[in-house]
């Protein structure tokens, strides 16, 4: 036996799914007592009724919160709801259904034949967007536990430079535009993997990602909701569904009487101010700026894809496939052994270089067809946010800023203007 | 002037109009496209022991700790040897339950002596962190019947399982809820 050994390791090594298949060395006991075969423990999954249960809590939490936002506005309530919203989705469900992720579950879904999506990750996608496009971004407000766990430990705001919050904001776009091309192109769920706060709702994590999510909690305490701010890909979804809510939180419950009272109070920057003392421009002016920011649109969209292709294959370095095809490619080349553990495995599956090489530049090509529309979507984004800074809208009250307002009802308490409740009267 | 700002007024209508439209578009498209990729069970992500390297990814690289990926035994494979390739380190001196002699680092093989000359292993899975040294050992000397599985009860599903994207050998895929485990003893009947 002991003399075979290092040729059944040798077999072992060339083909490692045959020896496998066959691996009866010993034979089978014939026991002589009345031995039983203890049974194999395979414990399943949380039912999936489960899932429905947290669907209903999704709707069920969306619903109360819009309604506090709107009708009651109650920041207590809010509070409140971000407790509960923390406690279920973020410490009892462990971060993991969330609406943040489900944006890659679509993306792989719509792109890939091989994968579908559970109606759950589906219906987490698009319901928090339809409550975005009818209330505002009541999603954030209250039922959000990234946005929850941040909202409770923002004790003293700081309001940013507009310079720093402006290019910091761009962020999101850009994380959107990457984590649907990598999950579309089955590369990685980089939303998922770069969650800050998962690590805190399951007490365990890898401690570079405690480091990462305490660090954004600690600057958070100043500079408010971070995450969602400057990196959130699904804030950006509903900042724009936000835009065209047709319902949203009003700053004031009656007519505002342009006191300014309110005018610091948002730790977002999302109080856009009266502005009837404004001197207005000639309209002719502003046209013709109108009409040359909107031509920049096209410009940017083509330089964005024109970029984003070129940049295709060192963005196809994060599929797995693609790097380990690297690693071998540079063995061949420099003569340096591969000795990562996907280039061990590689070489003891028996799968042939060839085989691997194509499937790169498969890969590859996906990533050389796809890229250019998140670079389009870059340039777009760009081109509509300059359009935007140069319509100049007059407006004689003051109000909350659609795409970026959380709805969290910190600005209720400023202003003086208070409504009697009917069955106080 | 009264005209004049009814222009822009019902220009500015009309835009938020269409851009409303516009957008709410998607969220009709999207339901409609993926209508036939929809499932209504979930998914859960399972190891296929026969493509499993034994690389120790799965110790490290779960978001739990210890790991959801543990060792199980197929019973009905097992040699019941004394000297188990999976519980004895290679080259002691003499066959025990001692630790020094142990292939496991946490212990969580249990050795019980069922009749001469066989003994039963049972992997005793609150210890187990998953770290395939005895998969290893078992698969290299003996009859491969201790493999790797992802224990659903302790894994919480994360939609990117993070073994799977470091896993060398991309032995875990995402698979239908039915088909949670491999059990190795009846996939080969």
């Amino acid at each position: 036996m002991k003399k075979a050994l290092p040729y059944i390791i040798l077999v072992l090594l060339l083909c490692w799914h045959a020896v496998m298949f066959a691996q009866d060395r010993f034979p089978r006991p014939e026991f002589e007592t009345d031995y039983v075969y203890p049974e194999h423990q395979m414990p399943t999954q949380r039912a999936p009724f489960w899932q429905y249960i947290d669907l209903a809590v999704l709707i069920g939490a969306l619903i109360v919160t819009t309604w506090l936002a709107l009708k009651k506005r109650s920041r207590q309530g809010l509070l409140w709801m971000s407790v509960f919203s923390l406690a279920y989705f973020g410490f009892y469900r462990q971060g993991c259904i969330c609406s943040v992720g489900s944006v890659q579950n679509v993306s792989l879904a719509l792109f890939n034949d091989g994968y579908t999506i559970p109606l759950t990750a589906l219906l987490f996608f698009i319901i928090p967007l339809v409550f975005a496009l009818l209330f505002g971004r009541v999603f954030c407000a209250g039922v959000c536990p990234l946005g929850a766990i941040q909202e409770l430990t923002g004790f003293a705001p700081v309001k940013l430079p507009k310079t720093v919050d402006v290019v910091l904001a761009s962020v999101p776009f850009v994380y959107l535009a990457l984590a649907v091309l990598f999950s579309a192109t089955n590369s990685t769920f980089l939303i998922c993997r770069y969650d800050p706060f998962v690590g805190i709702f399951r007490l365990d994590a890898p401690y570079t990602m405690i480091i990462f999510g305490v660090l954004l909690l600690l600057a958070g305490i100043f500079v408010n909701r971070p995450y969602c701010r400057y990196l959130c890909p699904y804030g950006v979804l509903l900042n724009i569904f936000s835009r065209f809510a047709g319902k949203h939180l009003t700053i004031t419950p009656a007519e505002c009487t342009n006191c300014r009272l309110c005018e610091a109070s948002c730790p977002y920057d999302a109080i856009l101010p009266s502005n009837t003392e404004q001197v207005s421009e000639a309209p002719e002016r502003s046209r013709k700026r109108f009409i040359l920011y909107f031509l920049f649109i096209p410009l940017f969209a083509i330089a964005g894809g024109y970029l984003f292709k070129n940049l295709a294959p060192a963005l196809s370095g994060v599929n797995s496939t693609v790097r380990l095809a690297r690693e071998i490619r540079f063995e061949k080349e420099s003569g340096i052994e591969a000795v990562t553990k996907s280039a061990l495995a590689f070489k003891e599956a028996g799968q042939t270089e060839a085989d691997l090489f194509a499937q790169e530049e498969f890969i590859i090509n996906r990533f050389r067809k796809a890229s250019p529309w998140a670079g389009i979507f870059l340039g777009i984004a760009l081109g509509i946010g300059m359009v935007s800074l140069s319509i100049r809208r007059r407006r004689t009250e003051y109000k909350p800023d659609q795409g970026k307002c959380y709805s969290c009802g910190k600005c209720f308490k400023y202003c003086p203007i208070k409504v009697k409740s009917s069955n106080e009267v | 002037m009264a005209e004049e700002k009814n222009k822009y007024q019902s220009r500015r209508d009309f835009v938020s109009k269409a851009g409303k439209l516009i957008i709410a578009a998607p969220l009709i498209i999207i339901p409609v496209a993926l209508a036939k990729k929809t499932e209504t069970t979930g998914y859960v992500w399972q190891i296929d022991p026969f493509k499993c390297t034994t690389c120790g990814n799965c110790k490290t690289n779960c978001v739990m700790t210890p790991s959801a990926s543990k060792c199980v035994h197929a019973y009905q494979m097992c040699g019941y040897c004394d000297l188990c390739g999976g519980y004895q380190r290679q080259g002691v001196k003499n066959i025990s339950t001692a630790a020094e002699n142990q292939l496991c680092p946490v212990g969580a093989i249990d050795r019980e002596f069922v009749e001469e000359p066989y003994f039963q292993y049972t992997i005793n899975e609150d210890l187990c962190d998953g770290c395939a040294k005895c998969v290893k050992g078992c698969g290299d000397f003996g009859n491969g019947s201790l493999y790797m599985q992802i224990k659903h009860d302790i894994c919480v599903n994360c939609n990117d399982c993070s073994i799977a994207r470091t896993c060398p050998s991309n032995a875990i895929s995402r698979v239908p809820e039915g088909f949670s485990y491999i059990e190795k003893d009846k996939r080969k009947k």
